[in-house]
C-alpha cells in the first residue's frame, strides 16, 4: 500500500494575542491519492485554519503550529523559503471563497495564470500563456482566448471562480484545497462549479479537501466527511455514514437544520446556543453546553470514542454508551 | 483607453474656463487700487481716468474678462503694471525656474518617500517602520522656511559648501545646466523635497500595509510566488493611488513655495506671486495664477490617464 497523500496528526494551531485563540485543537486525518474529504463545520470551527496550515498561509509571527503535517511524504511544517514556495501552487494549491477578492484586480486573468506556470515550471511567457489558455478551456470558460486578457472585474462571479480553479490547477497539483468555493456564488452557479470540480478531480486524479458549512454541498463533492467543532473533528465517515447514521449530536443537529425535506411552515431545527470562544483549549466535549444529551461525565478528558471502522468514528460519550447498550440488548448485527 | 483619454481631455475644457473665471474674479474682488503703484499721489482725476482706460479697468467686469480671456488664448497675458514688461514672458521665465526647483525636489522627495513608505509598509511594526514613520511625521511637521534657514546656516555659513541664495552666480535668473547653477539648486531643492517626502512616505506606507492585508496577497503566496513576485503585485496595486498623491504634490510645488523661494531668493513663480501681490500688479497676478492653475489641470489630466492605464477598473463610469 502506498503512503497516503496527506497525513495530519494531532495538529494544533494557536494564534497569539490577549487572549490567545486556540483555533485547532488536535486534528488528525489521512487522505489517499484521488480522494475527496469534505470538512463540515460552522464559522470559527477551525476548518479554514486547518486548510491554510496545509499551505502554511497563516501569519508566521503570531501563529503557533503543533503536531505534524505531511503531504506526499514531505514535512510541510519544516518547509522554508524557496522549498515552501515550490510546495505552494506546485504540490498543493487552493481556491478561495471569494474569487473577487482572491484575484489581483490589476492584472489580467491570463497573466495571473501564466505567472504561476512560469514560476513553477520555468516556461517562457508565450508557452505559459498557451497553458493559461488550455486551462481556461479546461474549466469550460466560453471564448477562452478573449478571456485571457480580461481583468477580474470584467467577469461574472461564476466565471471568476472558474478562472480561480484554472489558476489553481495550472501546475497539476496533487492536492487541491477548496475553501468554501461556492459560498459567494448564486445558487444556480454553485451547482455548476461543484460539478466542474468533481469532473476535474476525477479527470486529474488529485486529492481534494473541501471545506464548507453547507451540508448539501459537502455531500455533492465528497467521498469522506469530517464534522468539525471547536477546532476538533467530532465525527468522520463516508458521506453515506454521516447522512444516514450520524452519531454525534452536533452532526445530527446540522442535518436536522437542513432545508431539504423540511415541511413548509414548520420551524427549522436550530442548534441552541453558540460555539465557544476558544481562548483556552476545550476540556472534555466542547459541544456539551449546547447538547441535549449532555451529562457531567462529558466534561472529562478524553471524550469517549465510538468507532466502527478505522475511518468511521464519533467522539461522543452518549454515542459510545448507546452503542454498548445496543450491543448488549441486541447482539445480532 | 483611447476613448477614455479623449473624454478626459474634453472634460478639461469647461474646467479650464471655470478656473480662468475664478482666477479673474478673485483678483478683481480683492481690495486695492491696481494703479496705485504707478500713479503719483497727487495725480489728477484726468490722468487717473486716462490710465484706467489704457489698462481697460474702466470697462465692465464681463467685458474685461472676455477681452483678457481672448487675449490669453492667443498667449498674451497683458503687460505688468509695475514694470511694463509682458506678463507672458515674465511668468514663463519664472515657471521655468520653479519647474527646475520643483521637479528636482519632486524626484528627491518621491524617490525617498516612496522607498521609506514601501519598506515601512512591508515590514510594518518593525524598527525600520518606526524610524521611517517618525521621519515622515518630522518631514510633514517641520516648517520648511525654518528648515531652509537651518540648512543655510549649516551648509552655507558654517561649511560654505553651497551658496545661500539665488538661482545662479551673480544673481542671474537665467537657468543653465552647469555646476555653478546646480550648486545653487541643492539647498532649496532639498528643503522643498521634505514635505512631499513625508506625505508620500505616509501614503505609500498605509497603501502597502492595506494591500498586504488583502486576500489576493494570500492568493499570490498560495500559488507559490516568491517575495519579489509578490512585491511586483503590491507595487502595481499601490501605484495608482500613490501617483494621484504625487501628482497633487507636484502641483503644489509647481505653484512655487512663496516661503522657500523667498528664503533662497529663487526667481520662480512663488517669488513672482509675492511681488505681484505686494505691488497690486493685477495683470501679473492674474497671469501667474492662470498659468499655475492650467499646470494643475494638465497635471491632473496626466495623472488620471496614467492611473487608469495602471488600474483598468478606473476606466468605468
Amino acid at each position: 500500500m502506498t503512503a497516503p497523500l496527506v497525513e495530519v496528526s494531532d495538529l494544533t494551531v494557536t494564534f497569539a494575542g490577549t487572549p490567545p485563540v486556540h483555533a485547532v485543537n488536535g486534528v488528525s486525518f489521512t487522505l489517499g491519492q484521488g480522494e475527496v474529504l469534505g470538512i463540515l463545520g460552522e464559522s470559527g470551527s477551525g476548518k479554514s485554519v486547518t486548510l491554510k496550515t496545509l499551505l502554511r498561509l497563516l501569519p508566521a509571527r503570531r501563529t503557533q503550529i503543533g503536531g505534524s503535517v505531511r503531504v506526499s511524504g514531505q514535512d510541510v511544517l519544516a518547509l522554508e523559503g524557496r522549498a515552501l514556495a515550490d510546495h505552494r501552487g506546485g504540490v498543493v494549491s487552493m481556491i478561495f471563497q471569494d474569487p473577487g477578492l482572491a484575484l489581483d484586480p490589476v492584472y489580467t486573468i491570463g497573466h495571473q495564470i501564466a505567472e504561476t506556470v512560469m514560476r513553477h515550471e520555468g516556461l517562457g511567457r508565450r508557452d505559459a500563456m498557451a497553458r493559461a489558455l488550455d486551462m481556461l478551456d479546461l474549466v469550460r470558460i466560453p471564448s477562452a482566448k478573449r478571456r485571457l486578457s480580461n481583468y477580474p472585474h470584467e467577469m461574472s462571479g461564476g466565471m471568476r471562480q472558474r478562472a480561480m480553479i484554472a489558476l489553481a490547477l495550472a501546475c497539476k497539483p496533487k492536492l487541491l484545497l477548496a475553501d468554501e468555493p461556492t459560498t459567494a456564488l448564486d445558487a444556480t452557479v454553485q451547482i455548476q462549479i461543484l460539478l466542474l470540480l468533481r469532473d476535474l478531480q476525477r479527470e486529474m486524479g488529485m486529492g481534494v479537501i473541501f471545506v464548507t458549512h453547507d451540508i448539501g454541498v459537502a455531500v455533492e463533492v465528497s467521498d469522506k466527511l469530517a464534522v468539525m467543532y471547536a477546532g476538533r473533528f467530532v465525527e468522520t465517515g463516508t458521506v453515506a455514514d454521516i447522512i444516514r447514521d450520524a452519531r454525534h449530536p452536533y452532526s445530527q443537529g446540522l442535518l436536522a437544520a437542513n432545508l431539504v425535506g423540511a415541511e413548509p411552515g414548520t420551524l427549522l431545527q436550530a442548534i441552541p446556543g453558540a460555539p465557544p470562544a476558544l481562548h483556552a483549549p476545550p476540556v472534555g466535549c466542547a459541544f456539551a453546553p449546547r447538547c441535549a444529551l449532555a451529562r457531567p461525565a462529558c466534561a472529562a478528558d478524553p471524550v469517549a470514542l465510538w468507532q466502527s471502522r478505522e475511518d468511521r468514528w464519533a467522539r461522543c460519550l452518549a454515542a459510545a454508551e448507546a452503542d454498548t447498550a445496543d450491543a448488549t440488548a441486541d447482539p445480532s448485527p | 483607453m483611447l476613448i477614455f483619454t479623449l473624454r478626459r481631455i474634453a472634460y478639461t475644457i469647461p474646467i479650464m474656463l471655470g478656473v480662468s473665471l475664478v482666477c479673474f474674479a478673485l483678483v478683481h474682488i480683492s481690495p486695492g487700487d491696481p494703479l496705485v503703484s504707478i500713479l503719483p499721489p497727487d495725480a489728477s482725476v484726468d490722468l487717473q481716468q486716462q490710465l484706467m482706460a489704457i489698462y481697460g479697468f474702466d470697462r465692465s467686469y464681463p467685458e474685461q474678462f472676455i477681452r483678457w480671456l481672448s487675449r490669453a488664448l492667443q498667449g498674451d497675458l497683458g503687460n505688468s503694471i509695475a514694470t511694463g514688461r509682458p506678463v507672458t514672458s515674465e511668468v514663463m521665465n519664472a515657471v521655468g525656474n520653479t519647474l527646475i526647483l520643483a521637479v528636482t525636489a519632486t524626484i528627491i522627495g518621491f524617490t525617498f518617500g516612496g522607498l521609506f513608505g514601501f519598506v515601512a509598509g512591508f515590514f510594518r511594526d518593525s524598527w525600520i517602520d518606526k524610524l521611517a514613520s517618525t521621519l515622515a511625521v518630522v518631514g510633514v511637521s517641520v516648517p520648511h522656511y525654518w528648515l531652509g534657514m537651518v540648512l543655510v546656516i549649516v551648509f552655507s555659513v558654517e561649511l560654505g559648501w553651497f551658496p545661500a541664495t539665488g538661482a545662479g552666480p551673480g544673481g542671474s535668473s537665467q537657468w543653465s545646466w552647469d555646476w555653478d547653477h546646480l550648486r545653487h539648486l541643492v539647498l532649496p531643492a532639498v528643503t522643498m523635497s521634505v514635505i512631499p517626502m513625508g506625505i508620500v512616505a505616509r501614503t505609500v506606507r498605509a497603501l502597502v500595509a492595506d494591500i498586504l492585508q488583502q486576500e489576493f496577497v494570500t492568493g499570490l503566496r498560495a500559488k507559490g510566488l516568491l517575495d519579489r513576485g509578490v512585491l511586483a503585485h503590491v507595487i502595481k496595486n499601490a501605484a495608482p493611488t500613490a501617483l494621484a498623491v504625487m501628482g497633487l504634490q507636484l502641483g503644489y510645488l509647481l505653484g512655487g513655495s512663496i516661503l522657500i523661494e523667498t528664503v533662497f531668493s529663487w526667481p520662480g513663480t512663488g517669488f513672482l506671486l509675492g511681488q505681484a501681490i505686494f505691488q497690486r500688479d493685477l495683470p501679473l497676478l492674474q497671469g501667474t495664477i492662470l498659468v499655475l492653475a492650467m499646470f494643475f489641470v494638465i497635471l491632473n489630466l496626466v495623472v488620471d490617464v496614467v492611473q487608469s492605464a495602471l488600474d483598468p477598473r478606473l476606466q468605468r463610469g
